[in-house]
């Protein structure tokens, strides 16, 4: 039997986890007429825009050059002219200082150098191309690749693990990375190990992808060094700690980080972006993303980093029926977002749109100590609890029951039967834990 | 176009308190039919009359207190249920409505309603009644004839013209007893319903009759009659497995589950009351919040402070 992680719920088991909707949908490219790209995209200080408005700008031209320790330069994804440089209301609670660039759909380029093959390139050069290139964790988190690559003095790593667990339900746009473009991925991986001196590579997929278990096998089987894992569908299977101990058997300690167990954890998106960025000099403008839910065709398109989500949408058919919530990511750990003019960023991996039926809100009830939130919490908090410490604003005993442990994986919120909102309780606990720590 | 921003996650399982009462409610029908067919039409008129005043005194409580109206979560009906298959069948309207009021006044609402309470409503309602009217609450009746129940005549005090009930009789319910008790084959029917649509885990049900068991055997008595005797199996199913008066983990679980077999054991070996399954779960409700602050599960990547 292979090895599991603690707790963990299966969402829309009956319906293939709703990925049936835009699974065999082939990637396809889609060009906006403008973009609006944000400076912050990344986890860290936003980037400062280097460009003003007017400037005709050219495709992988940086228009954003990065800030401090976690800094992460910004590309224009289109060719053509900047029409504003100004605060646009994204994702986050306060506008965003967003390049907003006219398409003039010539695509024209700066020039790409390649920094070598997977065999010439210097492990310095993989991590500098990265770093150049603008790179940084498209599963969601963000982290800049070349911060996690740049392997702490007296730490080893000893395995680099690319995710293609896909635990969210609904999107499929790693699904069909892996399916149609393997060999991305393959070199990307054989690059981070390369980079980060590391012999024993894995990636790993949910095994409700047997299609891209077997491309990736073939696309990986002339390198030893690379194990190809199916992982039982169990969400979140795809969450950082949870695949590390899946797929190593060791658990980060609390309050360290995964290179602390030797591991490096990798998107299979970001795995194909060092790809492109080392062996053919592009840097991060486009990902594919999937387009699902409530639209006439679902779909994984092509984009380029800040396609507004409005426009995304028309690509897919438009809205099926009137749309009531538009998601940023997956049903479980997504951002409801507060119109359709937020853009695509480079950790964007899904458009998830609901209708009417789908956007329900239940009454929040009484607590009925059931306990399938303590059961399901793959990290073993004891939500409810933490949710009456949230209540009575007791945030001493809110860490005392670790909240600050918590990875926001949704699974309390999504098992309680009394629909108490307890991830977002937890959410806040941490927020004001973390403010107090600061103070 | 006006879009709805909530917090994360955006999809819930489908399962509701709600939910969670009927399959409850449904668990207990094949007692409340078997109570029935041995005891006559009187058992449904005591479950209903039980049921409808813990709907009343819940609606009316929560009227006077201006709290939100919680009569569609069902959870009375499972209360008012469980409260008269506590009772033996020759119990009055009145005691009935009675022990509706404690159940549902004094034990949850005081408390401050659904999940609140520390103490089983039904299980404390019926000790309460067997405290203050003691006949009553021990006058079995089986085929029109005033009986002891098979426990109180396997004790010191057991008459000898009592013929021993079989251990087929055990099972099936040809026994005088409380009304939901008697008939383990209906019990075990609900355990199923219980445990296939997962509202009730293994774990409390099975480590408490495996407890009383192994404790019984050891005092002495032959363990698969003790267990067919008495309530050990109604309450395991139905009562020490209340989410709210039970602790929140397995491990919590099991902890509780033999406590309560333990308890049931001494009780009947050492303590004057021929039975002692609403003694021994109530006391161990008692003990659930010791439990769910030992018992906690281990927190992933924990690093034990040895500072």
């Amino acid at each position: 039997m292979p090895r599991t992680f603690r707790g963990g719920v299966h969402p829309l088991h009956s319906s293939h986890e709703g990925k049936p909707l835009s699974s065999g949908s082939a990637i396809r490219e889609l060009i906006p007429s403008s973009v609006v790209i944000p400076v912050g995209m990344h986890l860290g200080a936003p980037s400062t825009p280097c460009v003003q408005k007017g400037d005709r700008v050219l495709l992988g031209q940086t228009i954003a050059t990065p800030n401090g320790f976690l800094g992460v330069p910004v590309h224009a994804s289109v060719s053509g002219t900047v029409i504003a440089v100004e605060p646009r209301q994204q994702l986050k609670g306060h506008p965003e200082d967003c390049i907003v660039i006219e398409n003039d759909g010539l695509d024209e380029a700066v020039p790409f150098t390649p920094a070598g093959t997977v065999e010439s390139v210097s492990p310095a050069d993989i991590i500098n191309a990265v770093r150049q290139a603008g790179i940084c964790g498209m599963g969601g988190a963000a982290f800049p690749s070349a911060v996690k690559l740049a392997v702490p003095e007296g730490k080893k790593a000893e395995i680099v693990i690319i995710n293609g667990a896909e635990c969210e339900p609904y999107l499929t746009c790693d699904h069909r990375v892996m399916l149609e473009q393997p060999l991305r991925i393959v070199s990307g991986l054989r690059l981070l190990l390369k980079a980060a001196n590391v012999q024993k590579g894995v990636i790993a997929i949910e095994s409700n992808k047997p299609d891209c278990v077997v491309s990736i096998k073939a696309a990986s089987m002339n390198y030893p060094e690379i194990t190809v894992l199916t992982l039982p569908t169990k969400y979140p299977q795809g969450g950082e700690k949870q695949l590390i101990e899946v797929v190593t058997g060791k658990q980060v300690p609390q309050k360290k980080l995964p290179i602390d167990v030797g591991a490096l954890v990798f998107n299979v998106q970001t795995a194909a972006a060092v790809s492109d960025a080392v062996l053919l000099g592009k840097p991060l403008y486009s990902r594919i993303t999937t387009v699902t839910g409530a639209v006439a065709q679902p779909s994984n398109f092509l984009v380029r980093v800040g396609t507004q989500f409005g426009d995304a949408i028309e690509a897919a058919g438009g809205y099926k029926g009137e749309p009531k919530k538009i998601i940023s990511g997956g049903p479980m750990t997504g951002f409801a977002c507060p119109s359709d003019e937020v853009s695509i960023t480079k950790a964007g991996g899904g458009i998830l749109v609901y209708d009417e039926a789908m956007s329900r809100e239940d009454v929040e009830l009484a607590c009925i100590r059931c306990g399938k939130c303590v059961n399901a919490c793959p990290i073993g908090l004891m939500p409810y609890q933490i949710k009456f410490d949230a209540e009575k604003e007791l945030w001493d005993a809110a860490q005392k029951h670790n909240a600050m442990d918590c990875i926001a994986c949704g699974i309390c919120s999504y098992s309680c039967p009394a629909k108490r909102h307890l991830t977002q309780a937890i959410k806040l606990a941490k927020d004001q834990i973390a403010a107090k720590q600061k103070r | 176009m006006k879009l709805l921003v909530s917090p994360a996650p955006h999809i819930k399982a489908p399962v509701s308190t709600q939910g969670i009462m009927a399959v409850v409610i449904a668990a207990l029908m094949p007692c409340v039919i078997a109570a029935t067919w041995i005891f006559g039409l009187n058992v449904l008129l005591l479950c209903a009359i039980s049921v409808a005043s813990c709907v009343v005194f819940e609606l009316l409580s929560e009227l006077i207190a201006k709290r939100r109206l919680t009569v569609s979560d069902l959870s009375a009906v499972v209360t008012g249920l469980i409260l008269a298959l506590n009772l033996p069948p020759t119990a009055s309207w009145w005691m009935v409505v009675v022990g509706s009021a404690v159940a549902i006044l004094l034990v949850k609402q005081l408390f401050g309603g659904i999940g609140c309470n520390f103490l089983n409503p039904a299980l404390t309602a019926r000790a309460i009644l067997l405290v203050s009217w003691p006949a009553r609450m021990n006058n079995f009746v089986l085929d029109g004839v005033s009986q002891a129940t098979p426990l109180a005549s396997s004790g010191a005090v057991s008459s000898a013209s009592v013929v021993p009930a079989t251990t087929l009789d055990l099972f099936i319910g040809n026994i005088p007893g409380s009304m939901g008790e008697v008939c383990k084959i209906a019990i075990l029917l609900g355990l199923v319903l219980l445990l296939v649509t997962r509202v009730v885990s293994w774990h409390v049900p099975l480590s408490f009759i495996a407890s009383f068991m192994l404790f019984a055997w050891i005092f002495g008595y032959d363990p698969l009659r003790a267990v067919l005797s008495g309530g050990v199996l109604f309450g395991a199913v139905f009562m020490a497995t209340d989410y709210v008066t039970n602790p929140m983990t397995r491990k919590g679980q099991l902890v509780f589950g033999v406590g309560c077999g333990l308890l049931v054991a001494v009780i009947r070996r050492f303590g004057t009351y021929p039975e002692g399954v609403t003694y021994a779960i109530l006391i161990m409700n008692i003990f659930t919040p010791l439990i769910d602050r030992f018992m906690r599960p281990r927190v992933y990547g924990e690093v034990k402070n040895h500072a």
